[in-house]
């Protein structure tokens, strides 16, 4: 088995709004839960960083974006349906 | 002393609500200044009916007149085909986005995966940034409607509009947002956050676009505005040249060009004459009648007489092509093409198909602000009411003669009576009871011939010639004849030409016999003088022998007493 990859996420959120609160804590539960020791989580507060927002393009939170391995993928939302969030990834195999 | 106090009590001027000036010609006036500044407004209609537009011009003008920047969000088109749409409209947008005009781009993207619930807060707080850094003062939001519709929960819907209406209002800019709506979303009845956010927001305003018998027609409504007056009727619209333009309110409170008493003239001066002088200047003179009576003519003289003056004249044809109108015109010796080269004249076609009576309007008002004109000709008006304008004409119309009043245009229009049978002279746009003057070309058929007869119906303000007069064309101009009667009927045609050879000829036969006259009695004179000379010789020949005589008898008495003396004296008697 080939050495698993490395996960890396940005998660683009709105200060303490109930959404970017929900979807801060379901990224962590399921890096925890199935990217264990292989994950990294930057978290950008936009409210904190208005600026980078508009230049990455970020205008509905919370957004999160997997930045490697590539391709890039988006996912808006709380994450709470976490099959589409798997899948989004590209991580169906580690759902079971 | 109560009632002095409150007689002397001076009542504060109706404080209206701050407002954002909008700059669309029209728009400005209905709502008597523009948008709610610092408040939320929705422009709401369905697709096609000028929503992003209008928004957008709000915004640039905003920019461009009033030095308010302005932040425009788009969330359905790119920024990038917004600019080049509206390329066409000339609002140099390449050069306001340097500085005052900012666009952010918002389409929700294709490949955007969505899980669980979301919220604009990341915009909102990207924007507040982007609002400070460039000062804006005015926002827009462009179909907000389609970044609702991905929350796919009217819970989540409500709750965003919520939020950006709470945030509009934190941060003071004056905003917009379109949506789509109006008699669209009657069909389409899935956009219920529409209703919520018409409650919310401060000023509602829905845009239309019908068609009616195959027209187009535009118009929006003011559907509320919090703490403000507004024109509460369906104003039409138009997307011109340059952007929106708004037809105005048409209360003729409106017309405040005090009249005037110049009279300017018709081109024909007989007709001046009747119509003691002319046209008052600043009046509107309709000129009816059915085809072929010469109506165009008659406008085209009064074209010639403003051209001739020096005045700015438009005149626009709607029936005949503008080469032709001149060429035609040519033919009764009325000569517009050197105005037209001199830039005095100018000559527009609007063909009565290429739309609504209500862009015809806009057209003509722009074509005469734009050469300045003070002598509008239309010919003929009637035209406006063809083609699914019926409903709307008469207000056009109305608004016509509003405007050509305020703008103290003199207006010549000619109208088309088509049913020559009936007697009421009415015009389908009413034109008729607003018109100063009214004049009415008919043919009239007697004696098997037709010939055109020129009455004027109503002139206000002017003692007018009462009968009908005989209008004659020909290549020396355009003149009226001169009136005949005979037996209660004006004569016309060939009937006023043996008329006025018969009252020639009995005038010249007047003349022979009066000079025939004068001849016998001058012959009849000299020949009294002459013997009248006769007589007196005879006369001084017989006081000359009378005096003789008496001079003869005086000197034989003196000879008679000369010789009794002598007697007496040779026979010595005493002379006692």
């Amino acid at each position: 088995m080939k050495k698993a990859a490395h996960f890396k996420f940005r998660l683009y959120i709105a200060g303490e709004a109930s959404n970017s609160v929900q979807a801060l804590a379901n990224l962590k539960a399921l890096c925890h839960e199935l990217l264990p020791e292989r994950h990294e989580i930057e978290v950008v507060d936009v409210l904190i960083h208005p600026k980078r927002a508009l230049a990455d393009g970020i205008l509905l939170t919370p957004m999160l974006v997997k930045c490697s391995p590539g391709p890039v993928r988006m996912v808006v939302g709380n994450l709470s349906q976490r099959e589409t969030v798997l899948q989004t990834l590209g991580l169906p195999a580690l759902a079971r | 002393m109560n009632q002095k106090t409150l007689l002397n009590h001076k009542r504060p001027p109706p404080q209206s609500i701050p407002k954002a000036c909008t700059g669309i010609d029209g728009f400005d006036d209905i709502t008597n200044g523009g948008l709610p500044r610092g408040r939320t407004t929705l422009f709401e209609g369905g697709p096609g009916s000028g929503k992003t537009i209008m928004a957008l011009q709000t915004l640039v003008n905003g920019a461009r007149l009033h030095n308010e920047p302005g932040i425009f969000v788009a969330f359905e088109e790119s920024s990038e085909r917004i600019t080049i749409n509206a390329a066409k409209f000339g609002w140099d947008l390449a050069d306001l986005q340097r500085k005052k005009l900012f666009f952010l781009d918002a389409q929700p993207s294709l490949e955007l995966v969505q899980s669980g619930g979301f919220d604009l807060g990341g915009m909102l707080a990207a924007l507040s940034e982007k609002a400070r850094e460039i000062k804006a003062k005015r926002v827009v939001f462009d179909a907000v409607d389609v970044v609702l519709a991905l929350m796919r929960d009217p819970a989540a819907e409500q709750r965003e509009v919520y939020r950006l209406h709470e945030w509009l209002l934190a941060s003071g800019l004056t905003g917009v947002m379109t949506a789509k709506g109006g008699s669209y979303q009657a069909k389409v009845m899935n956009y219920q956050h529409l209703g919520f956010m018409q409650f919310m927001v401060d000023c509602s305003v829905v845009l239309n676009h019908d068609v009616v018998e195959g027209v187009s027609q535009r118009n929006l409504r003011v559907l509320k505005y919090r703490g403000a007056n507004f024109a509460e009727n369906e104003s039409p619209f138009l997307i011109g040249d340059t952007g929106m333009e708004v037809a105005g309110a048409r209360e003729w409170s409106n017309v405040k060009v005090p009249p005037t008493r110049e009279r300017i003239s018709s081109g024909v001066p007989r007709l001046d004459a009747m119509l003691g002088g002319g046209y008052y200047r600043n009046s509107s003179v309709l000129i009816t009648g059915v085809p072929g009576t010469a109506k165009s003519t008659l406008s085209g003289t009064f074209v010639e007489s403003a051209c001739l003056r020096g005045e700015k004249t438009l005149y626009v044809s709607f029936d005949s092509d503008v080469d032709e109108v001149v060429r035609n015109l040519t033919s009764v010796n009325v000569r517009l093409e050197r105005f037209v080269k001199k830039g005095v004249l100018h000559v527009i076609w609007e063909r009565s198909i290429t739309g609504s009576a209500e862009s015809h309007l806009m057209r003509i008002k722009s074509a005469a602000k734009e050469h300045g004109a003070t002598c509008v000709v239309i010919d003929p008006v009637s035209a406006l009411s063809k083609l699914g304008n019926r409903a709307t004409a008469t207000s056009v119309a109305e608004r016509l003669l509003d405007w050509t009043k305020t703008a103290g245009i003199t207006l010549v229009c000619t109208s088309l009576i088509t049913d020559q049978s009936t007697q009421t002279e009415g015009t389908p746009l009413q034109i008729s009871t607003l018109a100063d003057t009214w004049i009415h070309l008919n043919y009239l058929v007697h004696a098997g011939e037709r010939n055109r007869g020129l009455s004027i119906i109503k002139s206000r303000g002017t003692a007018h010639s009462n009968q009908v007069r005989e209008l004659l064309l020909s290549d020396q101009g355009v003149t009226l004849a001169d009136a005949y009667t005979a037996g209660g009927e004006v004569l016309m045609g060939t009937l006023r030409w043996e008329k006025e050879l018969a009252v020639r000829t009995a005038l010249e036969e007047g003349l022979r016999s009066a000079k025939q006259k004068q001849v016998q009695i001058e012959l009849e004179e000299a020949e009294l003088e002459a013997r009248l000379k006769g007589i007196q010789i005879e006369l001084d020949a017989k006081r000359a022998q009378k005096k003789a005589l008496t001079r003869l008898g005086t000197n034989r008495n003196a000879e008679l007493n000369r010789k009794k003396n002598r007697l007496r004296e040779m026979r010595g008697v005493d002379l006692k």
